[in-house]
């Protein structure tokens, strides 16, 4: 261990520092990922049915989630952050810390899983639908047993997409205050001039990502029967 | 005795409404199928045929007229009344439609779910309907492992999963080459006699009406421009789209194009005349006849019988050769023997 000692002085030092801080980040992307995975399902698939000529086309609806989903995905999540701290601040009591990193988080996320979700729904061949409304399904069974069935793999495949960004976007809140990872690079290492804590933040971060990746990719590839 | 009708539309419009215009799909269109019916519906993409029979199990709403379907009126239906229904109506596709991420099993059983089957019924029903469309051995395959014909197989058991009364084939065989479509067109047939299942074929090949249907309606421009059984249709064609579709299918449109390329020369005694015959008419020595009594003498270019639901039908482009008179009389003759003398015209003729 004493080239590592050598490399990361610092981050010898830190060690409690550092399985702390990935675990307020695996907090973090876990709760996101629950709470802004289930309401971007939802949305996205409100999209995709209320679309016009979908199996439930209503124009208000669409226009309205539409809309809605863009104004979010256009703001950059460093000034969301800011300017939601009043929601944060009446939800969880107060503005800073790791659960109210959670707050700006799915709001920032969910959007994007919305978008992602509907695009891997619309992929679904329009012929599919209509053979399974011709053989008597409606719109649940078509929603449950066909649109989401059938682009399962692709779901998988945004999801691991939709988790790397909430990684990302994890990062970004730590700086402000939220903990985890992202905090620690910053705050201690940048700030600080302990380059060899950020390097190391770099390090378990990457390999978070790949390891979603490379799961993501496995699971989308057995469950892909096309 | 039950209903005649299987399925009756009446007046039937559908008008699209788009963004600068309105498109009317179908018009005024009134249609009888009855009860074990082969109905063929032939015509060119864009008549509307597509668009008319997803009216009749409403997967296209029609903008007005009655539907009506074994006795039901499907207008008056609520969406879980509908959607019973339509569980009555199969349907089958050009580009089969099945779903890719379930395996072929699992495609049939789809539409049995909330059939009231339990697990073993469904198992059971799903085995039988492989097994009747030939592919019992691929059930745990996915589709994507499936050539084109046994997707259309699938879709086939798929559709008749709930034991329905009607099936309509939206242009299921335009997608397969001629040796598949002749296979699934037997399937059809043969179902059509074992389950009794009123089929309803829509094509724009006339080659899979003659090979099927007992029935034929000819669409253009959203309109039934000509409908009757199928021997009628083929012996005596009304509108120019019908005699197109006719002739392509006997092959006298290439027949008479294929003449015209070798610059034949008429001299004033020879005429190049089509002879078209329907059942014992065809079985006279004719061509003997004509020379015994009139002395013409008939060089066959182009020859072709069809058995259409068991009546022969019969085209012969010939060059008869003899003196006017005589050509006269030949041609009466012929009419007399219930034959249909047209003159041919060749395609240059046509086109000076």
């Amino acid at each position: 261990m004493n080239w590592f000692a050598h490399y990361f002085p610092n981050v010898v030092t830190m060690k409690a520092d550092f399985v702390t801080a990935t675990g307020e980040t695996l907090y973090m992307v876990a709760i996101t990922a629950i709470v802004a995975g289930v309401i971007g399902m939802a949305m996205g698939i409100t999209l995709v049915v209320t679309a016009p000529g979908g199996i439930l086309a209503n124009r208000l609806v669409y226009n309205l989630l539409d809309k809605l989903v863009n104004l979010f995905r256009s703001i950059p999540f460093v000034i969301l952050l800011a300017v939601i701290a009043p929601v944060t601040r009446l939800i969880v009591g107060t503005a800073i810390g790791t659960t109210a990193a959670i707050v700006p988080l799915i709001v920032g996320a969910a959007p994007f899983y919305a978008r992602q979700v509907q695009n891997a729904l619309v992929e679904v061949d329009r012929g599919i639908i209509e053979a399974a409304q011709a053989v008597g399904s409606g719109p649940v069974a078509l929603v449950f047993r066909v649109y989401l069935r059938e682009s399962c793999s692709e779901l998988i495949r945004v999801s691991v997409v939709t988790l790397i960004s909430i990684i990302d976007l994890t990062a970004m809140a730590g700086a402000v205050g939220g903990g985890g990872l992202g905090n620690l690079a910053i705050i201690i290492g940048y700030d600080r001039f302990e380059t060899d804590v950020t390097v190391m933040a770099l390090i378990i971060i990457l390999a978070l990502v790949f390891l979603v990746q490379m799961i993501g990719d496995w699971l989308a590839r057995r469950t892909n029967h096309a | 005795m039950k209903l005649d009708a299987m399925i009756k539309l009446q007046h039937v419009d559908v008008t699209f409404n788009q963004q600068h215009r309105t498109v009317k799909a179908v018009r005024d269109v009134s249609l009888t199928v009855n009860r074990g019916d082969i109905y063929g519906i032939v015509g060119y993409s864009g008549a509307g045929k597509s668009t008319l029979v997803r009216v009749i199990n409403r997967l296209q709403e029609p903008t007005a007229g009655q539907v009506e379907v074994n006795g039901q009126n499907m207008l008056a239906l609520t969406n879980k009344q509908l959607r019973h229904a339509r569980t009555k109506i199969g349907m089958i596709f050009q580009h089969f439609n099945l779903m890719n991420q379930r395996t072929i099993a699992d495609n049939v059983a789809y539409p049995l779910k909330g059939s009231g089957l339990d697990k073993a019924a469904r198992e059971a029903k799903v085995a039988h309907l492989l097994e009747l469309v030939g592919l019992a051995d691929q059930a745990q395959g996915y589709p994507a492992q499936l050539s084109g014909g046994q997707k259309q197989r699938v879709a086939i058991a798929r559709a008749l999963a709930n034991d329905p009364e009607v099936l309509i084939s939206d242009e299921a065989t335009s997608a397969l080459d001629p040796k598949t479509t002749g296979a699934i067109l037997a399937l059809l047939k043969e179902l059509n006699e074992q389950l009794g299942v009123t089929i309803v074929l829509i094509t724009h090949e006339m080659d899979a009406v003659k090979e099927i249907c007992n029935k034929v309606a000819v669409m253009e421009d959203g309109q039934i421009i000509e409908r009757g059984s199928l021997l009628q249709i083929f012996s005596q064609p009304k509108q120019p789209l019908t005699k197109d579709f006719i002739n392509t299918s006997t092959q006298v449109n290439q027949a008479i194009e294929k003449i015209s390329q070798q610059a034949l020369t008429l001299s004033d005694t020879q005429r190049l005349i089509h002879l078209e015959y329907v059942g014992t008419a065809a079985d006279a020595p004719l061509i003997t006849e004509l020379y015994k009594r009139y002395g013409v003498v008939s060089n066959i270019l182009y020859g072709n019988v069809e058995i259409l639901q068991g009546t022969p039908l019969g085209n012969l482009i010939v060059v008869m050769t003899g003196d006017q008179a005589n050509l006269d009389d030949a041609l009466n003759y012929c009419q007399q023997q219930q034959i249909h003398v047209s003159p041919v015209k060749l395609k240059q003729e046509v086109a000076q």
